[in-house]
């Protein structure tokens, strides 16, 4: 198991990014620009895949490179740059109508990043692994979870839910690597390829929304109730 | 034999697929969806005879065929089957002729998808071929083009979407948890998972298995992460509708099955069970609540979808035998109930030109045969006798009656007699409309292909309602003790 016993220098290496992408899901948080949103979603894809090579390198596992390529250029480069395109034909820059100011869905990030540790304390103490990232990582996974759930409830432009959801998959992949780099290639290189269909299943989803409804706020979709 | 009859069975909807994208006749893609969904229910149809206890492994393992995943598959393939007919009489209705091809390309693409589903042995795998049903069925969803039916394909994605990433977190999770047992890198499938589980820890487990539990209760709609469901299923066409709602939950549900399984192989306790029985408990009394208020006559069969998984929940939530037994056989009767219920409201939508209720009246008087066969489904569908699911509801309240569960057994049988008098109250006024205008409906005729599946669909229905063969139970039972850990 490669969490136990880590040098101290890859250990805070791995901190160190963790920590890294979870302020990047901060700033996605409190900015309200959909281009700042975008610019933070594609750091933090390139802060994953450094995180990625860098187990690959201090665990020995040579196909986490292929996964660190293949990372950066799906997550880091062409989902980016497909979201770019569709805010670009859509004309929207910023979340209009506000549920929650940014700073208080800041404050309620804090929050669930404190309720994930607590989960991840306990579940590290069951295995006796409460000095090691292994919490660290757990938390991250964790707290990006639900970041990403407060983005889905508080934003309503298409494009923010979008970015919601693939912080929620941003987060999963972030622990995935550090709890488990074992893990089948296959699945991981299979989960790659399916963002990038939901991405373009959303990228004409929202066509179809501007043009048969004719607005891409979920506010606006309201027709079906009870 | 058994290998040949999967690979045909999974194979014909993938050539119907292709041969929709590369011909785009439309009279030949509907001929081709129907052969290859007729393909599919006679290969599907043996299956379950053939096997005997020990699951099947084909494809270095990728593959698992045991009797659970049999009897889903059968559920699915019946349902895609009868789907197929009635689509070509509903999608001529339609006006959509230009795109016809490729509603036929996705339907036939999901009738594979939901057929995959259950047959992976990898639980990674699993999740994607689940994921993979999402984005195909969120266009067919999608397929009217109107603002409606945009708006219900954009919850659903986005819901199931988001729902289903729990399920792959919970996914890691047990991964993890495995490698404690079985080292940093190892296979992970149901079995490997199941035989380690007694040797992994409970903490993690509790809490990978909620957030499967959560994950995977998404997409079968369990309440209270139902919300897409109502809208999806009052929004797509007919056929798709009977789709979502007979083949897809079962898929998902088949997922939660296994994963209780590997909790009853780790030993938590009657927690797992607990959960399950509470949210099918909530999502009785969301289905009793919305059907009784309701306007929208396939919202109305919606939310009996949703108070029909919450019955299966049910029955795999108290477990033991009959549990286990009636639930899967409740999984049948529903498919087939669903599809009937869903191909009538079908036909009435587009005679009657409204989606309401109130504008549906004399239904009994302009269609005769059409409205007593539909008649008889509603009937069935709020669980009175003589049909099958009078016997499998029965039959999972019985497994419930044990100290520990026999609240939930009390809640279910007030929460169905609701159900029975809110869905009877609705049929009321469409077949004998109170103050609802004399006009005969807009279209007055329905084609063979739309009246057909539904007398197939009821003929079974009636017949296992009254005769329940010794085979298929001690077949199901035999699947209840294949799940390991069953007291």
């Amino acid at each position: 198991m490669l969490i136990q016993h880590l040098g101290p220098i890859a250990s805070s290496l791995f901190s160190l990014l963790a920590i890294a992408s979870l302020l990047l899901s901060f700033v996605m948080l409190g900015s309200r620009w959909l281009k700042n949103y975008l610019y933070a979603f594609a750091t933090e894809s390139w802060v994953i895949a450094a995180l990625s090579a860098t187990i690959g390198y201090y665990g020995n596992y040579p196909e986490l490179y292929l996964i660190a390529i293949l990372t950066l250029l799906f997550r880091g480069l062409l989902l980016p740059y497909l979201i770019w395109r569709i805010i670009r034909r859509l004309e929207v820059d910023r979340e209009i109508h506000e549920i929650l100011q940014p700073s208080s869905s800041l404050v309620i990030g804090a929050l669930f990043v404190m309720f994930a540790l607590a989960v991840s304390y306990r579940v590290a103490t069951a295995y006796h692994l409460e000095l090691t990232v292994a919490v660290l990582a757990l938390t991250v996974m964790l707290s990006m979870k639900l970041i990403g759930f407060l983005m889905l409830a508080v934003r309503h432009e298409a494009i923010s839910q979008i970015l919601g959801l693939l912080v929620l998959e941003n987060g999963i992949f972030l622990g995935s690597q550090i709890l488990v780099p074992g893990m089948p290639l296959l699945i991981e290189l299979v989960i790659l390829f399916d963002l990038l269909i939901i991405v373009a299943c959303f990228g004409v989803l929202v066509g179809y929304l501007l043009t048969h409804v004719g607005t891409t706020s979920t506010l606006d979709l309201k027709r079906l109730v009870g | 034999m058994i290998g040949d009859l999967l690979l045909a069975l999974t194979l014909a909807p993938l050539v119907a697929l292709i041969g929709c994208l590369v011909v785009h006749r439309r009279r030949f893609c509907e001929a081709l969806n129907l052969v290859a969904s007729a393909v599919a229910f006679a290969c599907a149809l043996p299956i379950p005879f053939l096997l005997d206890g020990q699951a099947q492994l084909f494809w270095d393992n990728y593959v698992i065929l045991d009797r659970a995943s049999a009897w889903v598959i059968l559920c699915t393939s019946i349902v895609y089957f009868l789907a197929s007919i009635y689509a070509i009489g509903y999608m001529r209705l339609l006006d959509e002729e230009e795109r016809l091809y490729r509603f036929y390309a996705l339907f036939a693409g999901f009738g594979f998808t939901t057929l995959v589903g259950p047959l992976m042995n990898s639980v990674g795998i699993y999740w994607i071929a689940i994921e993979l049903t999402t984005l195909v069925s969120t266009f067919l969803v999608a397929f009217e083009r109107v603002a409606e039916s945009m708006e219900a394909a954009w919850k659903y994605i986005m819901i199931v979407s988001a729902g289903i990433s729990l399920a792959l977190l919970g996914t890691i999770l047990f991964y993890w948890s495995g490698t404690f047992v079985l080292g940093p890198s190892y296979q992970m499938t149901w079995g490997v998972l199941s035989a380690a589980a007694p040797r992994m820890n409970p903490t993690l487990i509790v809490l990978a298995f909620l957030l499967v539990l959560v994950g995977y209760g998404t997409k079968v709609g369990l309440a209270p992460m139902h919300s897409w469901l109502p809208d999806a299923h009052s929004e797509s066409p007919a056929p798709v509708s009977a789709m979502l709602s007979g083949a897809l939950l079962n898929t998902a549900m088949i997922g939660i099955v296994r994963f209780l399984g590997i909790t009853r192989a780790a030993d938590l306790g009657q927690l797992p069970q607990l959960v399950l029985v509470a949210f099918g408990v909530l999502s009785l009394l969301i289905g009793a609540l919305f059907i009784v208020r309701q306007q929208g006559i396939k919202r109305l069969m919606a939310y009996s979808s949703i108070e029909h998984m919450g019955v299966v929940a049910l029955g795999f939530g108290f477990g033991g035998a009959l549990g286990v037994a009636g639930a899967l056989y409740h999984m049948l009767n529903h498919s087939l109930n669903k599809s009937l219920m869903f191909f009538g409201a079908g036909n009435m939508m587009r005679a009657y030109g409204t989606k309401q209720i109130l504008d549906i009246a004399h239904v009994g008087r302009f269609f005769p045969t059409q409205g007593a066969l539909w008649l008889a489904g509603a009937i069935a569908i709020t669980g009175a006798p003589p049909f099958g699911l009078f016997l499998s509801e029965f039959t999972i309240m019985r497994a419930g009656l044990k100290p520990s569960f026999s609240w939930a057994v009390y809640v279910m049988a007030v929460l169905l007699i609701v159900i029975f008098v809110g869905f009877m109250n609705h049929f009321r006024c469409m077949y004998y409309g109170v103050g609802a205008a004399e006009t005969p409906p807009a279209r007055g005729h329905v084609s063979a292909w739309c009246t057909a599946p539904m007398w197939l669909a009821l003929a079974p229905l009636l017949v296992l309602g009254l005769w329940w063969p010794g085979g298929i139970w001690s077949y199901l039972t035999s699947i209840a003790q294949s799940l390991p850990g069953v007291p």
